[in-house]
């Protein structure tokens, strides 16, 4: 398969990750559209070290893949917290900082 | 022509000056009191020793000789602007004599009427005094328009001073303040009138500006105008019509303070200003006219309202606007020697009259002449003083007689027969209202009868002196055969006039032969009118009010709405900015992701387009 499936693959992926970061109103849901668009980096990682035979993109793969585990970590972690203040992690709710 | 010791004339300056720094300065010496008074009347005794020596030593020269004395002063690049100096003419010398010979007889009788003053506040006041006497010297001995300027405003600033000494009296305060802003009225046009004179001519000095005048090389476009201007000046000073408000009200302050500023030296300055700047007046005949014209006017309204004054301080004080009105008659009439003269005698029987009335104050702890009586029989020599300075100014002893008679021949003489008649009428008031205030104060019936303190020596010894001088004034004059122009039937017609109005107020305020409400009734215009003083004071308090509101009204308008306007519009428009882009921050983390996702999408359209 050509490079370009991949690529068309990833920015897919990628949109649907945003797509839920902007739209899902429980704070899980939009965690979940976070690692959705970074595995979708992962993809393009991976396909240009496939295709130019560079493992530099491997590597930083696996830099993603670790950081987002920590990532979803912390994350939640604070949605647990926010959960416990708040008693509830609808995105809607938490708007502390509105001016 | 006299020429003076210009060394002498700078330290006759100097001393009064360096009594008023010392005094001013050294703190403790100020609030001691006595001492500083002391001081002061040494530095003064010092100066008249100056200015007698240096009149004594004057030399007669020729007319050319230049009598001035110049420092280059105002540097500018095509040479220096102004200069300073003194001018030692014979009048100068005069005049020194008789402003440091009042000012220290004054600051003698001063060390007792203010016994009671607390320390600090007769250092004050003699600091005032030391000041004012530098500054009327420095007045009289200037060489040119700006240095006179700029000590008419030092004894304009000092007469302020004194006449609010007790500022804690509302009175006092307010007729300090009037006194300022009216004869800064005056000074406007006298400022005024000098830089035009200086802007047309390029110099301030007298004179290249006397020798330019005389020999008709001065040609200055407007010189009318600009003289206008300038005798402006000397009409708030010398409290010409309609100027004249101030001087009745500057009585609120010390006698003494009276007697030497506001009747002898510092009132004469607008007189002492036109008789010296006369070689300029001269080529203004018009101006001239309107200057007698005026004074005459000024020396009639001024008796008119003397003859209803029940305030012993407030009669004197009319009766100094009246001579001063005399002297600027003589002026216009074109007799300045006359003027001076006059000022002379006038300031040696004034000062002399106001001395004595702050010892008939001192007794009856009143200043209305109603309630006094019977002061001649209790104190024979305070009244046989006053008695004296009365017959002087009203024309019957040879000073004043002398000099009055040298001012109505020189109006005469000039064709001002106007002037003359309202002058001629005014010595008849001179008379009436000057006896009736001695014949209320001295004779007639003793109102309090509790036991009086003797007068203190050193007052009593000083109006003493200044009788002798009045006296001796006269005789000098006799000796001297200072025989007045005009026609012969000239002296006795006003001494008749004179004895007329001392007849007619003993009739009325002694024999009581005739009733003074009959008396008033028969003048019920004039008496209507001088008794409110003919609404002068209500017009200039009118035009005062209605000036200052209108102008208060435009500014308080222009601050609400334009300066307060902007203010308000600009944070208005802030605050309404800032509500717009509160909304903005909706605080949901969406909304934020929302923008950050917009934004790269345009970066990412906006690289493409490029």
């Amino acid at each position: 398969m050509p490079l370009h499936a991949y690529l068309i693959l990833a920015a897919l992926v990628f949109a649907i990750g945003l797509f839920g970061v902007l739209t899902r109103k429980n704070a899980v849901g939009i965690l979940l559209g976070i690692e959705l668009m970074l595995n979708a980096v992962n993809v393009n990682l991976v396909a240009f070290s496939r295709f130019r035979d560079d493992l530099a993109g491997l590597i930083f793969t696996l830099f993603t893949i670790a950081i987002t585990v920590a990532e979803v970590a912390v994350g939640l972690a604070i949605v647990i917290v926010i959960f416990r203040v708040r008693r509830t992690i609808e995105a809607d709710h938490l708007d502390l900082l509105r001016g | 022509m006299r020429i003076g010791s210009p060394e002498l004339a700078l330290l006759v300056l100097a001393l009064p000056f360096a009594s008023f720094l010392a005094i001013g300065l050294i703190r403790p010496l100020r609030r001691s009191g006595r001492p500083a008074a002391a001081i002061s009347i040494v530095a003064m005794a010092g100066a008249l020793l100056g200015a007698a020596t240096m009149s004594w030593q004057g030399l007669p020269v020729a007319r050319a000789l230049n009598p001035s004395v110049l420092w280059s002063w105002l540097p500018a690049d095509g040479g220096p602007m102004a200069s300073v100096g003194v001018w030692v003419d014979g009048m100068a010398m005069q005049m020194c004599v008789l402003v440091t010979l009042i000012s220290l007889l004054v600051q003698v009788y001063s060390w007792s009427y203010l016994a009671d003053e607390p320390p600090p506040s007769l250092g004050r006041y003699y600091a005032y005094q030391s000041l004012f006497a530098f500054s009327m010297l420095g007045l009289v001995l200037s060489p040119g328009f700006l240095q006179m300027f700029v000590f008419w405003e030092l004894v304009g600033l000092c007469s302020y001073l004194l006449i609010g000494y007790w500022y804690e009296r509302p009175e006092a305060a307010r007729a300090a303040v009037k006194a300022f802003w009216i004869t800064k009225l005056g000074d406007l046009g006298f400022v005024a009138g000098i830089v035009m004179l200086w802007s047309a001519t390029g110099t301030f000095d007298f004179w290249p500006l006397f020798q330019a005048a005389e020999s008709g090389a001065l040609h200055v476009d407007g010189l009318t105008t600009i003289m206008f201007l300038i005798y402006l000046g000397a009409v708030g000073k010398s409290a010409q019509f309609p100027l004249h408000i101030w001087l009745p009200d500057a009585m609120e302050g010390p006698t003494p303070v009276s007697a030497l500023i506001h009747a002898a030296t510092m009132v004469t300055a607008g007189v002492y200003m036109v008789a010296r700047a006369y070689p300029l007046f001269a080529l203004v005949p018009s101006l001239l006219v309107l200057i007698a014209w005026v004074g005459a006017f000024t020396a009639l309204l001024a008796a008119t309202m003397a003859c209803v004054e029940r305030d012993i301080k407030r009669v004197l004080a009319y009766s100094t606007i009246s001579q001063l009105g005399y002297m600027m008659a003589a002026n216009g009439a074109g007799a300045p020697e006359a003027a001076f003269q006059h000022l002379t005698t006038h300031g040696v029987f004034k000062a002399l009259l106001f001395l004595g009335a702050g010892i008939v104050i001192h007794h009856f702890h009143t200043n209305d002449v109603f309630r006094m009586g019977g002061l001649f029989v209790q104190r024979p020599w305070v009244g046989i003083s006053f008695l004296v300075g009365t017959l002087a100014l009203a024309g019957v002893l040879p000073p004043g007689f002398l000099s009055k008679e040298a001012i109505l021949g020189g109006v005469l003489h000039g064709h001002l027969t106007g002037p003359f008649v309202l002058l001629i009428v005014t010595s008849f008031l001179t008379a009436f209202y000057m006896f009736r205030a001695v014949f209320l104060a001295f004779f007639g019936h003793a109102h309090v009868h509790h036991e009086h303190p003797e007068p203190p020596l050193a007052m009593d010894a000083v109006c003493r002196a200044l009788a002798a001088l009045t006296l001796a004034q006269g005789i000098w004059a006799v000796v001297a055969g200072h025989h007045a122009e005009g026609p012969a039937w000239l002296p006795w017609a006003s001494l008749a006039l004179a004895f007329g109005g001392i007849a007619l107020a003993w009739a009325t305020y002694q024999a009581g032969v005739l009733d003074p409400a009959r008396l008033s009734a028969a003048f019920a215009p004039i008496d209507f009118l001088a008794r409110r003083r003919y609404f002068l004071d209500t017009i200039f308090a009118g035009a005062y009010r209605f000036a200052l509101l209108s102008f208060s009204r435009v500014v308080g308008w222009v601050d609400r709405y334009v300066v307060d306007g902007v203010l308000n519009a600009l944070s208005a428009g802030a605050l309404r900015a800032g509500d717009a882009l509160r909304r903005l921050q909706t605080g949901q983390p969406q909304d934020y992701v929302y923008g950050v996702a917009l934004g790269v999408l345009l970066l990412l359209v906006w690289a493409q387009v490029r």
